[in-house]
């Protein structure tokens, strides 16, 4: 492997192949690129193998039970999200197992915590605004939605003012 | 699901991937850097990605082509995306992730990456134990907006909210290029592969300079 580290994609250029990537999976399927959806899937499913009986009587993991959740279209894509940037890390160089601590003030464990912490608030709120950065920020917004514009608005200001509290770790 | 349902889907998810790591976007540093106001990729990524999609979609819809005047555009529930967006944007600046991006991070080999995706399951079991309670679902059935689409909503031509959202774009540029002129810059992929702050590799710089310098002196002396 090369220890040669490639540049990032300028802003503007990386935008603009999204929004082609963006344009091409509405083209495709109909519908935008999502993610957090692939979660709530996987959580149905293990959900399925732990307590199948709880599961399947949940009022909201009940209808995702039906059928093999991880056959979903957006599992797949998010299995293909994860194989594209092990590819685009890979071939620049940029590849490094690691827990990336940030700034480095703070120790391994507390920032596991902080990512576990940060994903359980992410995985509750994207089934509440069915959908994340992704299927209503992006893919939403690209449609001139309401629900997209509403969500960037918010998630940028509430973003900005709890990353004040964050100062230390990044 | 077909295989070549599940084509598009691998394809589609792949160049998702693909460039959202080319962008930088796998490291929580520069992701977080937007919310420090330091670092406007993410801003510019966006925003341009949406403008790019959003001409290409209306110009599509023109003559229907691919369908696309029945692209699929979810209604809008307030609540549950303003309570949503909440959680989503708190749990960005605590975790460094989004959904989508937390996956980036794996790709490129992050643990803290994978731990963010376990919590996210979590939360959707939380959100699942909750779901039948008169708050969650007031939140996600409630206060539903008449119109689907922000044109539909004010009455206006879609072209002038694209005209809006490209001068948001200009504006974000103008006023992200002098925060991020006047704190320690973008971070660059050396940066967030090695896991240092931009403003280190200027001192480091700076020294190699001064060393430089020095050498220069002793040379001419």
């Amino acid at each position: 492997m090369s220890c040669q580290v490639r540049p990032l994609w300028p802003p503007f250029i990386a935008g603009i192949v999204l929004g082609l990537v963006v344009l091409l999976t509405f083209v495709l399927v109909g519908n935008g690129m999502g993610s957090s959806g692939a979660f709530a899937r996987v959580a149905t499913e293990v959900g399925l193998q732990v307590a199948p009986e709880a599961t399947r009587e949940n009022a909201y993991l009940g209808g995702m039970a039906q059928g093999n959740p991880l056959a979903a279209w957006i599992v797949i894509a998010a299995i293909g999200t994860l194989i594209g940037a092990i590819l685009a890390a890979v071939s620049s160089g940029r590849f490094r197992v690691k827990v990336d601590r940030g700034s480095g003030r703070i120790g391994v464990a507390p920032r596991l915590l902080l990512a576990l912490g940060g994903g359980l608030l992410a995985g509750f709120g994207s089934r509440l605004a069915a959908g994340c950065t992704s299927g209503v920020g992006l893919s939403n917004t690209a449609m001139l939605g309401v629900a997209g514009f509403v969500f960037l608005i918010v998630f940028f200001v509430v973003g900005i003012l709890i990353s004040l509290l964050m100062r230390r770790v990044w | 699901m077909d295989y070549g349902t599940a084509g598009t889907a691998l394809a589609t998810g792949l160049l998702f991937g693909f460039v959202l790591e080319q962008a930088g976007f796998g490291s929580p540093c520069k992701l977080t850097a937007q919310f420090r106001l330091t670092d406007w990729s993410v801003f510019k990524v966006m925003f341009s990605a949406i403008i790019v999609a959003a001409i290409g979609i209306l110009l599509l819809q023109a003559n229907n082509t691919f369908g696309a005047q029945g692209f699929y555009v979810a209604e809008t529930y307030l609540w549950g995306t303003v309570l949503g967006a909440v959680l989503i944007g708190a749990g960005f600046a605590i975790g460094g992730y989004c959904p989508g991006t937390s996956v980036v991070g794996l790709g490129s080999g992050r643990i803290d990456g994978l731990v963010f995706m376990l919590g996210m399951v979590i939360g959707v079991w939380a959100f699942a134990g909750v779901y039948d309670s008169d708050f969650i679902q007031a939140a996600v059935n409630g206060a539903q907006v008449s119109a689907r689409t922000v044109p539909e909503l004010l009455g206006v031509s879609p072209w002038l909210v694209v005209a809006a959202m490209l001068l948001v774009l200009a504006g974000g540029f103008f006023a992200g290029r002098a925060l991020e002129q006047r704190s320690h810059g973008v971070y660059t992929a050396e940066d967030i592969t090695e896991g240092r702050a931009p403003d280190e590799s200027d001192e480091l710089g700076r020294d190699l300079g001064r060393e430089a310098s020095a050498a220069r002196r002793t040379d001419t002396d």
